[in-house]
């Protein structure tokens, strides 16, 4: 049973992964990336993790791919013509650390040879919004944190960039109009 | 274990079946009661009352040209409403409809899935419903379809936090995030009436619910003086059916969604409670929502679309915010 739905959404998921690199308009790139996201949800969810699977959606699915489509539809409009190619020395330094990268994890999974057992049914409660919840405010609490003042920084970087560009232009508009005003009001006076 | 997928068949027929009729009533309840508010007659010519024309609406839009514009990206023009409409549909797994009855020796919740994360599956399915809106709009490569797809995607994106905030108060209320549970907390009183902060979030519930379901007043996103019909613009036949078969039912998802996390689900008013059985009341419930979805858009005109974004931000998040950390506050000082 958890092996016939496996084989078929890991399939999906690696078809998406190639969607997504393959795939010449951005937009079906994000798309795929949702599927990519959507079937890791579904691999949460027969590992037991059912909490993890729903927030996988909620977030990724539900959030990230959407801003991701976001600025595809402003950036290319109507269009969505393909998106430029990548500058050749470009290509070739991330084909170099997409390399390294999967070799890492490659190393990572070897050597720890598969050791957790997939016959054992997971513990009473595991997976659960409680359990969860429990181990992220006790265990992994300094992460957790740190995490939230990382995303804390990010937001306020987001919010002094647009603002910083918006202010720069409000002031010029304004100095712009004000010069375009005052000859007027010189002709009226005279 | 054949059991328990049979049941869940048998179910999930039901359950579709009954939707689907019932969605397509509510075009015919909602052009009924404008009319009566407007003091017309409304549709009245197909069978008696008009109860026929929803047959005669289907069979109208079943049998059009299936007309495809040229330059639409085909895949994503045929998955959007797919979209729409199935992640409409899915929301009713989670959804109990009354409590367990006996049937054949066997009892039978009358609910699909009792998954203990419940309520953040209907979450998580209303946010994948938002690609049906996005990817239409896209698709189409019209001006209007992609402004209004624009303006929708950021109206549900906005209101989706004031409806989240608004169900927290509910989980922290309840304690669990499973539907049957959350009914069942609220078996002496409902969460409406837990004053001061069930009654808040009812209210935040509702308003936010009335902008994720696109329906006036917060009906920008197809505001026909301005922008044709949204994203729809480019869709007709049965493909326009598919969007229109997911905006009807969310009317319902969101009354069925108010009765199980605020009024009480399948349990009753206090005295009358035991007079009528469980479902009825899950339905008369989910009605009274329903109307309440019409008088509503017989009564306001639209908001702007400035003033659609002030409200959500400025007025109902922090609302929300500050109700969530009273009703935790108070409900961990109780708690000790």
């Amino acid at each position: 049973m958890e092996l016939a739905l496996f084989i078929p959404f890991a399939a999906l998921a690696l078809a998406g992964g190639l969607g997504v690199i393959a795939s010449g308009r951005a937009i079906h790139s994000a798309l795929s990336l949702l599927l990519v996201l959507s079937s890791l949800a579904v691999l949460y969810l027969l590992l037991g993790a059912q909490f993890i699977a729903v927030l996988q959606v909620i977030i990724y699915a539900g959030a990230i791919v959407v801003l991701f489509l976001f600025v595809i539809m402003l950036l290319h409009m109507a269009t969505g013509e393909p998106a430029a190619r990548g500058v050749r020395p470009w290509r070739a330094g991330a084909t170099v650390a997409a390399a390294l990268f999967f070799a890492a994890l490659l190393s990572a999974v070897i050597r720890t040879r598969a050791t957790a057992d997939l016959g054992v049914a997971p513990a009473v409660g595991f997976g659960t919004a409680e359990a969860v919840g429990r181990t992220l405010f006790t265990r992994f609490l300094l992460p957790f944190e740190l995490a939230s003042v990382i995303l804390l920084v990010g937001i306020i970087g987001a919010v002094v960039l647009a603002k910083g560009s918006l202010t720069l232009r409000v002031h010029a508009e304004s100095r712009a109009a004000d010069e375009a005003e005052e000859p007027r009001e010189e002709a009226l006076t005279r | 274990m054949t059991g328990l997928l049979v049941e869940a068949l048998i179910k999930s027929i039901v359950l579709l079946l009954v939707l689907l009729t019932a969605t397509a009533y509510l075009t015919l309840l909602e052009r009924r009661l404008l009319a009566k508010f407007q003091l017309r007659f409304g549709p009245n010519r197909a069978g008696p009352l008009g109860l026929l024309q929803p047959l005669a609406d289907g069979l109208k839009l079943l049998f059009k040209e299936s007309f495809v514009p040229a330059q639409v990206d085909p895949i994503i023009y045929w998955l959007a409403p797919s979209i729409s409409m199935v992640t409409a549909l899915f929301v009713y797994a989670v959804i109990p409809f009354g409590p367990s009855i006996q049937l054949f020796g066997r009892s039978i919740p009358l609910v699909l899935a009792d998954v203990n994360v419940g309520i953040l599956v209907v979450l998580a399915t209303s946010s994948i419903g938002v690609y049906g809106i996005i990817l239409g709009g896209w698709s189409a490569s019209n001006k209007f379809s992609l402004l209004g797809s624009l303006r929708s995607s950021a109206q549900l994106i906005s209101y989706e936090l004031t409806l989240g905030l608004g169900v927290i108060a509910v989980v922290l209320l309840a304690g669990s995030l499973s539907m049957v549970q959350i009914v069942e907390a609220q078996r002496d009183l409902w969460f409406v009436f837990r004053f001061p902060y069930g009654t808040v979030a009812f209210m935040l519930f509702l308003i936010a619910g009335v902008a994720e379901t696109n329906r006036a007043p917060f009906d920008l996103p197809e505001a026909e003086q301005e922008l044709v019909a949204g994203y729809q613009t480019e869709y007709g036949g049965f493909k326009f059916a598919m969007f229109y078969i997911g905006e009807y039912m969310s009317v319902i998802t969101i009354s069925a969604l108010a009765t199980t996390l605020f009024l009480g689900g399948w349990y009753g008013p206090p005295v009358i409670g035991r007079w009528l059985p469980g479902i009825v009341w899950v339905i008369l419930k989910i009605f009274a929502g329903v109307f309440w979805f019409v008088w509503l858009r017989a009564t306001f005109p639209r908001v702007r679309h400035d003033q659609l974004m002030t409200l959500g931000w400025k007025v109902l998040l922090p609302v929300g915010l500050v109700n969530v950390l009273l009703a935790a506050v108070v409900l961990a000082l109780r708690s000790r």
